[in-house]
């Protein structure tokens, strides 16, 4: 194809890319850019061009050596859930922009560490940049035919170009905010399409190859079972081979956390937590689709072109040599686009690791005090942009001179092993809260040191020098310090080795220097808020541990110089809301230091804003002490808000209760109002009988003799009713308030029933009632015998109220239970409603409207009667399901 | 001509007290034992008076006073409350269902005697 041809169509590839992503940025709260598909895809900024034509290369030469690669990220999917997530939350919380802030914050705003990890991604990514511009330069040779040729200028090195229009695009969509913890939604809509369309060309070349240009997996595979070196390709080899395979996994497994690119996308660009349930699957997922047709791929290209051609590139020249253009075209272009993705993402990542940690802090802050909050704004974009454009050219230059010699696989390991440094520190950072700034330092410092001297060293020498002395002999000549079998150990390869070391060596340092050295308020402050991070999410603000002297006034002044005055006025106003504090407040407390620093961290990075607001605040050392004892205070805090929640539930429960009996006693109230309303009705009917009696008789001189008698017995009458009356009430109070002592003596039950008809048996006559005594058996036990006769006469002077005149009958029985005597006393009266059932036994109850029915009878009696029975441990009750009559039973145990 | 009382009350004791004095101040009187006895009176007889108690088995004063004061051959008759209730609230209730007086036990019988002429005359 005319390389005009293949340039317009990059051109048209990119301005689709610009498309997209500006519509992502339009749209940022569109559902077709917040969903975990797009999120999952933005992961996939992992398989770059390394994955896209290396991963053939490595299968052509190696075998299956490229699958650990991929298995590492696998295997560590499942622990998103847990680890990533952990990430996700304390970065959002702390408002972190970068993986150097991630570790710089969690060892105490350390701004020497923060440029470290800085300085160690540049070296770990430079490198990795210049391996996917590499790719795009040699593919874009291998596919326009007329203008192969290796650019000896950059003027006419179409890939310098290249390198420029992305450079363009992420300062473009990269520095849309001066808060880069804010989403780059343009740059992530992006990079998902670029892994579908990758993924579907590389799947369709795949596809073509195995299936159309040979006859299946199977033909291929029995064509190249008869060539040579085959058991070399298809099998894992001895011991040695294994602990390669354990390292790379290893190596994989921390990358995927902790390359910048990679916690861009999976963190710093995560929406929503929720999104990480569907990646977890779906990531893996999609590297497994990646890897389907490498082997075959490699074998058909083995088979095509033997070992004439670069074998990585087996994808690109396989069509071609068939002369599908289209196809041709097609697996550039998904190979451009992960390159594009890789570059774009990694570069965003990296410009604001250097502008946050390493320039801002190492120069610009006193500049930006002086300076005006706009022009602030628009340095550290610019700053941000330079570094982006540096950062590209860079690479490019490091394309030029170092790796046109090296394969993409060889630099992507060097890359990794580089980035893995930061393991230590990052992951058990995470969860050891003894883990100090110092071990950190050390350990990352050593561990570069040794990848360098292992890997980077041996290879630069090599193309400086022009020979292998360094690799034979060791430095100076020492067999130990052979720098791809230090101390002896010789069997593992390069990267592997390298690792190996720098590992050992790296964590060694920072487990020792943790443990020996304890890092300093801040630190074990930070330390505790990451580790634990669960138990200060609800702190927030307070969670900082601060002591000193610092005025709102200054503190609002720092903020206004990178936020603006409008910006800064409504934070604070926020601030002050949230926390109930007064408008006009002079002095600042920890959480407003707290609260500023997160807001200034996502623009100029966490250690930038620490020494900025240091610069207003008089801060006084804490002992490690005090800290922990505020630490501690905090949770405690948590815990007593726990436990004043457990009493406020208790004291409602408390409230309700009392509520409960406060009904009661309101009802009991009027019980007794009602109770002392109707004795007052009940005493003044007699009361009123002999008044008007008296009044009679004494104003009537003249009145005959047998009325004046008839008056007489009246006031005689209604006295004895007072009497009976005062003694029923004084009994009932005394029942009532267990003042009353049973006189218990052993008694024939016969006798007393008897006794108490006796007493009866004239009012019966009067009604012409008759009384039956069924049971005429004796039968001892103890009871007090003028109670239960009081209870009898009661009773049966009830049953005679009720009963017709001359048609009434009464039955007296009894009957022995369990433990007890069972003595009931029937009538054939009109019987007792169903509903008064449970009320008839209560002081005055008559029937339902009481308050105009005439009571008959003192409206004491059951109630007395109950209280005598209850008192000698009996139960009173009226029978249900009586036709005629009532039948009222009670009963009185034997001891 | 002869005033005609009727007294409605379940206590016979006290009724008879009323009874001798109403009869030795040339009132005709009319006893009954409960509001049923009361209206059953009132079918045959049309008193110038009801001395009404409250409290009283089956039919109550409540619902006799009502009744005649829905009747309209019977709601001219003037009904005096005499009972043992003297709340304020029952005493509102009494007149607002139309008693012309409400009167109070323990009483004293000249002074019921004298409120009653004073309602007849």
């Amino acid at each position: 194809m005319n390389s005009y041809a293949v340039v317009i169509i990059i051109i048209i590839y990119l301005a689709v890319l610009f498309y997209i992503a500006f519509l992502a940025e339009k749209k940022r709260q569109s559902k077709w850019v917040n969903n975990p598909y797009v999120y999952t895809l933005s992961l996939a900024v992992y398989c770059s061009a390394w994955t896209y034509y290396g991963s053939v290369g490595i299968a052509a030469n190696s075998g299956i050596d490229f699958l650990p690669i991929y298995i590492g990220p696998v295997i560590a999917a499942p622990l998103w859930i847990l680890l990533l997530r952990k990430i996700i939350r304390i970065s959002k919380q702390h408002k972190i922009s970068s993986i150097a802030d991630f570790i710089s914050l969690r060892y105490g705003n350390n701004r020497f560490l923060g440029a470290l990890v800085t300085v160690i991604c540049l070296f770990g990514t430079l490198p990795y940049i210049s391996l996917q511009l590499k790719a795009v330069s040699e593919t874009f040779g291998i596919l326009s035919v007329d203008n192969n040729f290796i650019a000896t200028t950059v003027i006419d090195d179409s890939t310098f170009y290249i390198a420029l229009l992305l450079a363009i695009f992420a300062a473009f969509f990269g520095t849309q905010n001066t808060d880069a913890s804010e989403k780059h939604k343009g740059i992530v809509a992006t990079v998902a399409l670029e892994s579908m369309l990758k993924l579907v060309f590389f799947l369709a070349i795949g596809t073509y190859i195995t299936f159309y240009l040979f006859d299946g997996t199977t033909d291929i595979y029995n064509k190249i079972s008869v060539t040579d070196n085959f058991k070399e390709l298809t099998s894992l080899g001895e011991i040695e081979e294994g602990f390669n395979w354990f390292f790379m996994i290893a190596l994989s497994f921390m990358v995927i956390f902790l390359l910048p690119r990679q916690f861009q996308v999976s963190v710093l660009e995560n929406n929503r937590e929720k999104h990480l349930k569907k990646a977890v699957w779906l990531f893996p997922l999609y590297l497994l689709l990646f890897n389907i047709f490498v082997i075959f791929i490699a074998w058909a290209g083995k088979l095509t072109f033997g070992d004439t051609e670069n074998a990585e590139y087996y994808t690109l020249l396989l069509p071609l040599e068939h002369g599908n253009m289209f196809l041709a075209t097609l697996v550039f272009l998904g190979g451009f686009s992960a390159v594009i993705s890789m570059v774009v993402v990694s570069t965003l990542a990296l410009s604001t690791m250097v502008s946050n940690n390493l320039v801002i802090p190492y120069g610009f802050l006193d500049k930006f005090i002086k300076n005006q909050p706009e022009r602030n704004s628009k340095y550290i974009k610019n700053i941000r942009r330079i570094s982006i454009f540096t950062i590209i050219i860079s690479a490019y230059f490091f394309y030029v001179l170092f790796s046109k010699a090296l394969s993409l696989y060889s630099i992507g390991l060097i890359s990794f092993v580089i980035i893995s440094q930061l393991a230590p520190s990052f992951f058990i950072g995470l969860y050891w809260n003894r883990g100090s700034s110092k071990g950190a330092i050390i350990g990352m410092v050593v561990g570069f040191f040794i990848a360098l001297y292992t890997l980077v060293l041996p290879f630069t020498l090599e193309a400086y020098l022009g020979t292998d002395d360094f690799r034979q002999y060791g430095l100076m000549g020492i067999e130990a310090l052979k720098p791809y079998a230090l101390f002896g150990i010789d069997f593992l390869s390069p990267p592997s080795h390298a690792f190996f070391w720098s590992m050992s060596l790296n964590l060694f340092c920072y487990l020792t220097f943790s443990l020996t050295s304890k890092g300093n308020y801040r630190e074990r402050n930070y330390a505790e808020m990451f580790v634990d991070s669960k138990n200060f999410t609800n702190l927030q603000d307070s969670a900082l541990v601060w002591k000193g002297e610092a005025y709102v006034a200054d503190i609002k002044n720092v903020l206004a110089r990178f936020l603006g005055d409008k910006k800064a006025t409504r934070a604070l106003n926020i601030f002050f809301t949230k926390y109930k504090l007064s408008q006009d407040t002079q002095l600042a407390d920890a959480r407003l230091i707290n609260f500023s620093e997160k807001l200034l961290t996502g623009s100029i990075g966490s250690a930038s804003a620490k020494i900025l607001i240091a610069s207003v605040v008089k801060e006084e050392q804490i002992s490690l002490v005090e800290v922990l004892k505020i630490l501690e205070e905090s949770k405690e805090n948590i815990v007593s808000n726990k436990v004043l929640l457990d009493k406020s539930n208790e004291l409602s429960q408390l409230t309700s209760q009392l509520k409960a009996a406060n009904e009661e006693l309101i009802s009991k109230d009027k019980q007794k109002d009602e109770f002392l309303d109707t004795v007052a009705h009940e005493l003044k009917t007699p009361i009123t009988g002999i008044r008007a009696a008296t009044e009679v008789i004494m104003d009537d001189d003249d009145m005959p003799k047998e009325i004046k008698a008839q008056f007489l017995k009246n006031i005689l009458q209604d006295s004895d009713r007072l009497g009976r009356l005062i003694n029923n009430i004084l009994d009932f109070e005394k029942l009532e308030t267990g003042g009353l002592h049973l006189d218990m003596q052993e008694q024939d039950i016969q006798k007393t029933i008897v006794k108490a008809i006796a007493s009866i048996s004239q009012i019966a006559a009067k009604k012409e009632v008759q009384i039956i005594n069924n049971n005429v058996h004796s039968f001892l036990l103890s009871y007090d015998e003028d109670r239960i006769l009081q209870v009898l006469t009661n009773l049966l002077s009830n049953a005679i109220k009720f009963c017709e005149r001359k048609t009434g009958k009464i039955h007296v029985d009894y009957k022995l239970g369990n433990q007890l005597i069972e003595i009931s006393v029937a009538d054939n009266g009109k019987g007792i409603p169903e509903e008064d059932f449970l009320y008839i036994f209560d002081k005055f109850y008559q029937s339902q409207d009481q308050n105009t029915r005439k009571p008959q009878g003192s409206g004491l009696g059951l109630a007395i009667t109950k209280q005598i029975v209850e008192k000698h441990n009996g139960r009173i009750w009226a029978k249900k399901g009586i036709k005629n009559g009532a039948t009222l039973v009670f009963t009185i145990p034997f001891n | 001509m002869t005033k005609k009382i009727l007294i409605v009350d379940d206590e016979p004791n006290i009724v008879m007290s009323l009874e001798y004095t109403f009869k030795k101040q040339g009132f005709e009187v009319f006893i009954a034992r409960d509001g049923s006895e009361a209206l059953e009176i009132l079918k045959h007889h049309t008193p110038n008076v009801i001395l009404l108690d409250i409290m009283m088995p089956n039919v109550d004063g409540y619902q006799t006073l009502t009744f005649i004061k829905e009747t309209e051959s019977l709601k001219h008759i003037k009904v005096v409350f005499l009972t043992a209730k003297n709340k304020a609230s029952d005493i509102e209730k009494g007149l607002s269902l139309g008693a012309d007086k409400y009167l109070t036990k323990p009483f004293s019988v000249k002074k019921i005697v004298s409120e009653i002429q004073e309602l007849v005359t």
